[in-house]
Parts: C-alpha cells; structure tokens; sequence
C-alpha cells in the first residue's frame, strides 16, 4: 500500500473555519506542503495578518506570530533580521496589504527585505462583509460598491506584482490562482521557489494567488473558479512578474 | 491497482471543487444524508474507475481527501 495523497504535516489536525470552496484553505495547505517539503515546518515563522485569515496560525504547524492590521510585512522585518537562517513568511491578503498595509509591503520590498509574502488577492474584503478593496475588478459588484466599482470614482484595481517590481529591493514576483489543478500546481512551485531563493539571500520574494471568494462573490465555489479565470486573471496577468539574476 | 479513496465525512463542506475536477466523473455529494456541520458531504460513487490523480485532493481546500493505492 502507497500513499498518494495525505494531508500534509504543515497543517494541524484542525477545522478550517473558511466558508466552503474558499481559496484560503487551498492556499495553506500548498504553504504548508512547500514547508514540510523543504523540511523546515520545525524552524519557519509565518506571520499571520487581519481579515479572514486572522486565524492561519491555529492551522499551521509551524511558529506563528499575528501581526497588526497591514503590518505583517514591518515585524517580519524585525524576525528576519533577528533569525536570518530561518524561513520568514507573511500572509497576507487584499484587504491587509493592499490597502492598509500598501505602506508596509511597498517598503519592505524597497528595503529588500530578505522574507517572503503570500499575497491572497480576492478582489474584496472577506471577512468584513464584502466590501470594495483596492483589487475589486471594474464593474464587480461589492457591499460598498452595489452598482460595481467605476473608474471614474474608485479608480482602477490595484496590480500589486507590478507596483512592487519596480523596486530593486525585489528580487521575485509571480503571480498564480489556484482555480484548477494546473494552476495550483504552478503556484506550489512558485511559492516553493520563493521559498528556496528567500534561503538563498537573494532579496524580497512575493507570490500573489488568484484566490476565489464565493460567498462574497455571489456565487457557488465551482461558478466562482470559473468567474476567477474569465476575469480576475484577465485584468492581472499570471505568470513571472519579475526575477533578478543571482549576484 | 486498486485505489483506496477515504474521505473525512465531517470535515467536508461540500463545496463541489473535488468533484469538479475529477477528470473521471466519479465524485457527487451524497445528497441522502448530512454530515456534523450540515453539509451533503462528497463521495465516490465508482471507486473502481479511480486513477489515483490525486486532483480532487489537491484542490480541496479541507483537506477531507486522502489517497491510498496498491
């Protein structure tokens, strides 16, 4: 008998509270696979943001710490800087780094700080009740945006990948979705590779996932994947943002 | 090979991504019944078709699949 698939070690035994089809929990167990593959679910620090994923450090085995709202990038800085030879992490989704914490996220990439940021972008704020984040789409209908985001009004969504890759300080950008099963195997590989070049020393490393959020959204989990790649991954681009070349 | 498909009953949200995936068509949620949390949870309905993919795990966000062959 051979095991082909399990749930991995990065993870504790424990109930998701997300609601159902949510690309958190898709997201946490590719994180805690990469870990757990690279061997270092012992000795990595996972900082833990505001919104619907407040709660990730129930769910990882690793150490986690919570940061303030938006400011997961400014105490992994601090981590990293203390425990440069151990994996440093924050996750973070729209509404948390996009918007309250642009500052932070824009600066540690400016800084070249030497950790990596799981970027969850669903285009609205979850857990507060599906308001209009910085990465709503035009036209995507929100609780504070009922007749769809305009232009005109709001501006247009944020494309996070492309604002940080004009700092040098970042050193790796890709974004990825994990709406199907060839996409979430290329975000695994991403996320794995930001990993191994954040251990190498290379210099900010950032992953943005295309995550689905149906009961914001709408609609049911498989409409929503589907919804995801006709329109979220149209408006931002999948694939390598940015690699600079290893001094 | 026989594959051998278990699925945590409770943990399941029935959200139907496993079974959209499923390249052999053989998953469904077992509308006779609920689990602990309310939801019809997802089943296989012909495991003897099964190619031990793995997608169906892979892209369930509860970690409620788990996969064994011989």
């Amino acid at each position: 008998m051979t095991t082909v698939y399990r749930k991995t070690k990065g993870l504790q035994d424990r109930d998701l509270h997300y609601c159902p089809g949510c690309g958190h929990g898709i997201v946490h167990k590719l994180v805690a696979e990469c870990m757990e593959e690279l061997g270092l679910i012992d000795s990595a620090i996972l900082v833990c943001p505001v919104g619907c994923s407040v709660f990730a450090g129930n769910y990882f085995a690793c150490d986690c710490i919570e940061a303030i709202h938006g400011r997961a990038p400014a105490v992994a800085t601090a981590i990293k800087r203390t425990h440069p030879d151990q994996l440093v992490v924050t996750y973070q989704g729209d509404g948390d780094l996009a918007s309250i914490g642009a500052a932070e996220i824009v600066h540690a990439a400016m800084r070249g700080e030497k950790f990596t940021t799981v970027f969850i972008n669903n285009a609205i704020y979850g857990m507060t009740g599906g308001q209009m984040a910085p990465t709503t789409l035009l036209g995507q209908r929100a609780t504070t945006a009922p007749l769809g985001r305009k232009k005109e009004l709001h501006g247009s969504p944020m494309r996070v990948c492309e604002l940080l890759a004009s700092q040098e300080g970042l050193a790796y950008a890709e974004r990825v979705c994990v709406a199907d099963i060839p996409h979430l195997n290329q975000a695994k590989k991403a996320i794995k590779k930001a990993f191994e070049l954040q251990l190498a020393g290379v210099g900010f490393t950032f992953v943005e996932v295309l995550s689905a959020c149906p009961t914001n959204w709408g609609m049911s989990p498989v409409e929503a994947n589907k919804w995801l790649m006709e329109n979220m991954a149209a408006y931002y681009p999948l694939g390598v943002i940015k690699e600079a070349q290893a001094k | 090979m026989t594959v051998f498909l278990h699925f945590d009953r409770d943990k399941c949200k029935g959200c139907e991504l496993c079974v959209s995936v499923c390249p052999r068509h053989i998953l469904a949620l077992d509308m006779s019944g609920t689990n602990e949390k309310g939801y019809h949870p997802a089943t296989v309905t012909d495991p003897s078709k099964c190619i031990a993919c793995a997608s169906c795990a892979k892209i369930c966000p509860d970690s409620v699949i788990s996969i064994e062959k011989e």
